[in-house]
């Protein structure tokens, strides 16, 4: 890992959180208030801590998601989609196989949502593979058609009579993951940070180990790398494609787990925010490593958790300095060009 | 099922479809500039806001619509110097650009109006329904004019198919690009200027909901070229009517209601079919997406 | 009346242009003349504003000029058509033509003035195009005439050709001469590229010689021969005459049969190509590049899609003509590419990673259960072994690939692929942008693989390589196979002559 690594995307953090400052100094709020309340807030016990870290959960699984596209060469805009499909393939899951003792049903859940999430992204992979289509839009298209799909199914046909709410029915009592509060005395079991982070942590280390210990993840990389060259060394391109899409939309299958198994305990549309688009910033801050992946992920999530605080306590900004830093992040890690000038004159770069 | 198919079906076709036309359009010159432009939906989103703000404060839909306008612009114009002069990946700018504008019209109407991310309600007198309307149109044709018979289109195009060539004429291959996505910036900014003032009467949070990304799927539908993206829009407008009027009309045998649902995803689907080459050959602008590179 | 004085170019660690000074007089055929890679191309896009030099200057019918970019060269006069046509498939003859320059205002593109003129032009310089075609429809042969009349429509007093006649068939540069000679009765002057001498001797007045980025001659063409300027073109400063032994041949180890691989617009790029090597012997193929010998080794190397290939490829008897890129490697046949960059490294990975391309998914480079696991140790050992055998600087397996020089990338390729013990070495421009002690290197490593019995086939376009290395010694040309010749009896003429016969 080179000093650039580390160095671009704080520089780019940074960067951004002065960009922000000027927008609440512009609106006449304090900036250095604003600031400490918004990271100050995540680091509370046990409510900052717990809250962070359930936030972080399907950051890291959609980050991770997002990487593993990346290395091959793929932009995976569909984690929305993917990720919608995997929660709704758990409900299902938890729902029709409710009798079934826990040991069963919770890997059960777990293999529906990765495998959901998986089939989701293969198709547009194959599509690429097979006819070259770009999966940029097909993998948006896919994101509307997994919504709408979700949706009908649990209005027609899982959602409780009677009930208002976009919901499908409760899973089974035993299609649940642990809390925290089951592991740390004094930790209240409201707090949602549930095993599904853990899994993410383990997640991690199985996509560095599949990456770079492996002979698939050699191949997947080889193949993002240079094509031609992949192709020499008698690697399969096309099926490198639909295999990293399918490992992709599995990993981005951990966000259902996290949401059903963890925490709602059902399907509920629109749960997720914008988990996907936000997974894109978490890759790419991330620098597509998992380790990287794993703190990007912590940043944003602590700042999605100061944003509730920013809303409540300051005057005049509004949870939405999160969003406007996110993107503001994104658009100076993707536009590192416009640090390399200022950098070599410093001399810290050749 | 006839009263499905009334006049009523073809205006409200028309009003829905306005919106996706003028972004549809805006992304046209852009791709056919060889950039790569899913921000449409964070462009509508800039220009409805700054629309409804303004005309609400000036009291005037004119200065609001040419406002939403400039805004759109100006929102490109990030877009547009991170790809072209930073040589950012196009998608991942597109995809910042959405995110930021999920945040900027929430912050500021929550700094201006102390509301939650709506605009105050605009009065009727201020609206302007139709006029978005004609312009969309209108804009077709201008559009085909400007793209196949003036020397602006020309090198626009030239400079989306094979841009060495076009540098080799001697042509700014920067500058036009710029110019193609600032006028996805306006022309967009002016269809989400519709939703706000036109549609509506005032701007609700993330009120696009997706328009941007359909507007895209047309563009594509459409293959690049002005009329058959109208025709793509409007067919994604009489979608959108049809999922609103079908509800409680239309019965299945059974007595049940069709699902909406699969009324809605029928854009997604057929445009995924057209990518694949299936109706049709579907060729993008050849250098699109790819930031161009003086070997220098 | 152009001149460039003391133009270099520098491109990374590449000297394109070394002190480049070529004067072109008024109303003449200039052709500039050289091998591939000796810098032609680079000093005529200086001058047409593509690249800007590092240092030296231009002058225009006298006058120093700055230019910047080809905007600057059209409104000086100067015209270029390039080796790979810069044309918009999609639009008509017409739109390309007038590009830049469009007839009419701001608000209207007229049309009619534009067919007016390019009809006028067609006639005045006998360049027969349908204004209103779309150019992807055009043969090759048209679609030059569209490049020239882009230059002539900007009234461009000097036009340079780059490679004009490396996709004509004969006609077609008959009736390209002929227009060029129309051109300087009508006081245009023209710069030729070429490596085509029997062209050079036809058509110019006056050439340049350049070799390795430094201009080596300059002459009146009455005044020279082909021999003279072969001699010229293809000498090196330093004799590299490789040690061996005459080879002990063995069995046939790779068998052609009327093999032919079709390319680009379904044209056929190898042709009824059939040749043996066997097992202890180098057979040498030269030639001029572009003229099939990369569709030929990526063929034989399993790189090809089927469909595009008839005939037979076998390797000690087995038919591998169907078999993919992995199987053949396990049957023993390696492959140094041609460019390695593209085809043989990933750049941004170390050289240990690198190292086990093509054997990445095998034993013992994978390791444990299944057979899936990396072993780490192993591809270490592996690398640093091939590192410190082939002298591989700077020798940390960690580095990028990226970050060594031309001649340390080859030497790992070449390490990676003889590590294989392979029966079979396909290898291609071996030595291209290597500097001169990796090359000694190379070369002896080369027939040390044949001396153990590896049937070697090389290919390359350095005539004084090929005829140092091969045992037996094929031309090709056009996609055929030209003819043999025996390396120690033939002179660099006669290949030259060989390799360089143009049309006609």
């Amino acid at each position: 890992m080179k000093l650039r690594d580390v160095l671009f995307p704080a520089v780019a953090v940074l960067a951004a959180f002065l960009v922000g400052a000027l927008f609440v100094a512009a609106i006449g709020d304090s900036p250095i208030e604003t600031y400490r309340l918004l990271i100050g807030s995540a680091f509370s016990w046990p409510d900052g801590v717990g809250y962070t870290l359930f936030l972080a959960t399907p950051l890291i699984f959609t980050g991770l998601a997002v990487a593993v596209a990346f290395r091959a060469g793929l932009l995976n805009i569909g984690a929305e989609g993917q990720l919608y499909m995997s929660a709704f393939a758990a409900a299902w899951c938890g729902i029709t196989f409710a009798r079934l003792p826990a040991v069963l049903l919770v890997p059960a859940c777990m293999a529906c949502a990765i495998g959901a999430g998986a089939m989701w992204a293969a198709i547009p992979g194959l599509l690429k593979a097979r006819f070259g289509s770009h999966e940029v839009i097909n993998t948006i298209m896919m994101n509307f058609i997994a919504v709408a799909l979700c949706g009908y199914f649990t209005q027609y046909h899982y959602r409780t009579p009677g009930d208002p709410i976009m919901e499908t029915a409760a899973v089974g009592a035993n299609a649940s993951l642990p809390r925290v509060g089951d592991f740390i005395p004094g930790v209240p079991s409201r707090i949602p940070l549930n095993f599904a982070f853990v899994l993410a942590m383990v997640a991690c280390g199985l996509v560095y180990v599949l990456l770079w210990r492996t002979k698939w993840g050699y191949e997947l990389r080889a193949t993002g790398a240079n094509p031609f060259a992949a192709q020499y060394g008698g690697i399969s391109t096309g099926r490198q494609i639909v295999i990293a899409m399918a490992i992709s939309g599995g990993l981005a299958g951990g966000v259902g787990i996290n949401e059903v198994l963890g925490y709602r305990h059902r399907y509920y549309d629109g749960f997720s925010d914008n988990y996907g688009f936000t997974g894109i910033a978490v890759a790419l801050l991330g620098r597509n490593h998992p380790v990287g992946v794993f703190f990007a992920a912590i940043l944003f999530a602590v700042l999605s958790r100061g944003g509730i605080a920013v809303d409540a306590f300051t005057v005049h900004v509004t949870r939405d300095i999160v969003q406007i830093l996110q993107a503001t992040i994104i658009l100076f890690v993707a536009a590192e060009a416009v640090f390399r000038g200022p950098f070599r004159k410093l001399g810290l770069l050749k | 099922m006839n009263e499905l198919f009334t006049i009523e079906l073809f205006w409200s076709s028309v009003r829905l479809s306005t919106p996706l036309l003028l972004a549809a359009l805006g992304g046209l010159f852009s791709e056919r500039s060889g950039v790569v432009n899913i921000a449409l939906e964070g462009l509508m989103l800039a220009g409805a806001f700054t629309a409804a703000a303004v005309t609400w404060a000036a009291g005037n839909p004119w200065i609001g619509l040419a406002a939403a306008a400039l805004a759109g612009m100006l929102v490109a114009l990030i877009h547009a110097v991170a790809c072209i002069r930073y040589k950012a990946d196009q998608v991942v700018t597109g995809t910042a650009i959405n995110i930021l504008m999920l945040g900027i019209p929430g912050f500021l109407s929550g700094a201006l109006f102390l509301s939650s991310g709506s605009t105050p309600q605009i009065a009727r007198e201020h609206l302007i329904p139709w006029t978005p309307i004609v312009l969309a149109f209108l804009a077709v044709p201008i559009t085909q004019y400007v793209l196949f018979h003036t020397p602006f289109g020309l090198r626009l195009r030239a400079v989306g198919e094979n841009p060495e060539a076009a540098d080799a004429a001697g042509i700014n291959v920067a500058t036009m690009r710029y110019a193609g996505v600032l006028l996805s910036g306006i022309l967009s900014g002016v269809g989400g200027a519709y939703l706000s003032i036109g549609q509506a009467s005032l701007f609700t949070r993330n009120m696009t909901s997706g328009r941007g990304f359909i507007a895209l799927a047309a563009l594509i539908f459409g293959k690049w070229r002005p009329v058959q993206t109208m025709a793509a829009c409007l067919f994604f407008g009489l979608t959108e009517a049809l999922t609103i009027q079908m509800q409680g009309v239309v019965k299945l045998p059974s007595g049940d209601d069709i699902p909406v649902q699969f009324i809605q995803i029928v854009p997604y689907v057929l445009t995924i079919v057209v990518l694949a080459g299936f109706i049709g050959h579907s060729r993008a602008p050849r250098a699109l997406g790819v930031p161009y590179r003086k070997e220098n | 009346m152009i001149e460039l004085r003391e133009i270099s170019k520098r491109f990374g660690a590449v000297t394109a242009n070394d002190r480049v000074s070529i004067r072109v007089d008024s109303g003449t055929i200039h052709a500039l003349v050289g091998e591939n890679g000796a810098g032609k191309s680079t000093a005529m896009r200086i001058a047409y504003g593509f690249y800007t030099a590092d240092s030296g200057e231009i002058l225009v019918d006298g006058r120093p000029r700055r230019i910047a970019s080809p905007a600057d060269a059209i409104a000086l006069g100067i015209g270029m058509v390039h080796q790979h046509f810069m044309l918009v498939e999609t639009m008509t003859v017409a739109e390309n033509i007038v590009l830049g320059a469009e007839p009419g205002s701001a608000f209207a593109f007229d049309s009619a003035a534009a067919s007016a003129r390019i009809r006028a032009l067609s006639d005045e310089f006998r360049l027969a195009v349908d204004p209103d075609a779309f150019v992807e429809e055009l043969s090759v042969g048209q679609q030059q005439r569209v490049e020239l009349l882009k230059a002539l429509y900007r009234d461009a007093r000097l036009l340079i050709l780059d490679e004009p006649t490396a996709v004509l068939t004969p006609q077609e540069v008959d009736e390209l001469f002929a227009s060029l000679r129309g051109m300087r009765a009508q006081g245009k002057t023209i710069v030729i590229i070429t490596h085509k001498l029997g062209e050079v001797l036809a058509l110019s007045d006056d050439v340049t010689v350049m070799r390795d980025g430094k201009v080596v001659g300059r002459m009146k063409t009455r005044d020279t021969s082909a021999a003279a300027l072969a001699r010229r073109m293809v000498g090196r400063e330093v004799l590299l005459r490789v040690e061996k032994t005459p080879a002990a041949p063995g069995d046939v180890a790779l068998e052609v049969r009327g093999l032919s691989v079709s390319g680009r617009h379904n044209a056929l790029a190898v042709n009824d190509v059939s040749f043996v090597v066997r097992a202890g012997e180098i057979v040498g193929i030269a030639g001029v590049e572009g003229n099939g010998q990369t569709e030929l080794i990526e063929a034989l190397a399993g790189l090809v899609p089927a469909d595009r290939i008839s005939g037979v490829v076998a390797l000690r008897g087995t038919n591998i003509t169907s078999l993919d890129a992995r199987t053949r490697r396990e049957l023993g046949v390696a492959h140094v590419p041609e460019d390695r960059q593209k085809r043989g490294l990933l750049l941004d990975f170390g050289l240990d990673e690198n190292a086990i391309l093509g054997v990445h998914y095998r034993p013992p480079i994978t390791a444990h259960v299944g057979h899936v696991l990396l072993d780490g140790r192993e591809i270490e050992r592996r690398a640093a072994d091939i590192i410190a055998r082939f002298d591989v600087r700077p020798p940390d397996p960690h580095v990028p690939a990226r970050s060594l020089s031309g001649g340390n990338q080859q030497k790992l390729v070449i390490g990676r692929e003889f590590e294989l013990h392979p029966t079979l070495l396909l290898v291609s421009q071996p030595t291209r942008g290597v500097d001169i002690g990796a090359i000694e290197f190379i070369h002896r490593k080369l027939v040390a693989l044949r001396d153990a019995g590896c049937a070697v086939l090389l290919i390359s376009a350095e005539l004084e390589e090929v005829m140092s290395l091969a045992d037996r010694l094929l031309v090709i040309h056009g996609g055929r196979i030209a003819g043999e010749v025996n390396p120690t009896k033939t002179t660099a003429e006669e290949i030259g002559l060989l390799m360089t016969r143009g049309a006609a």
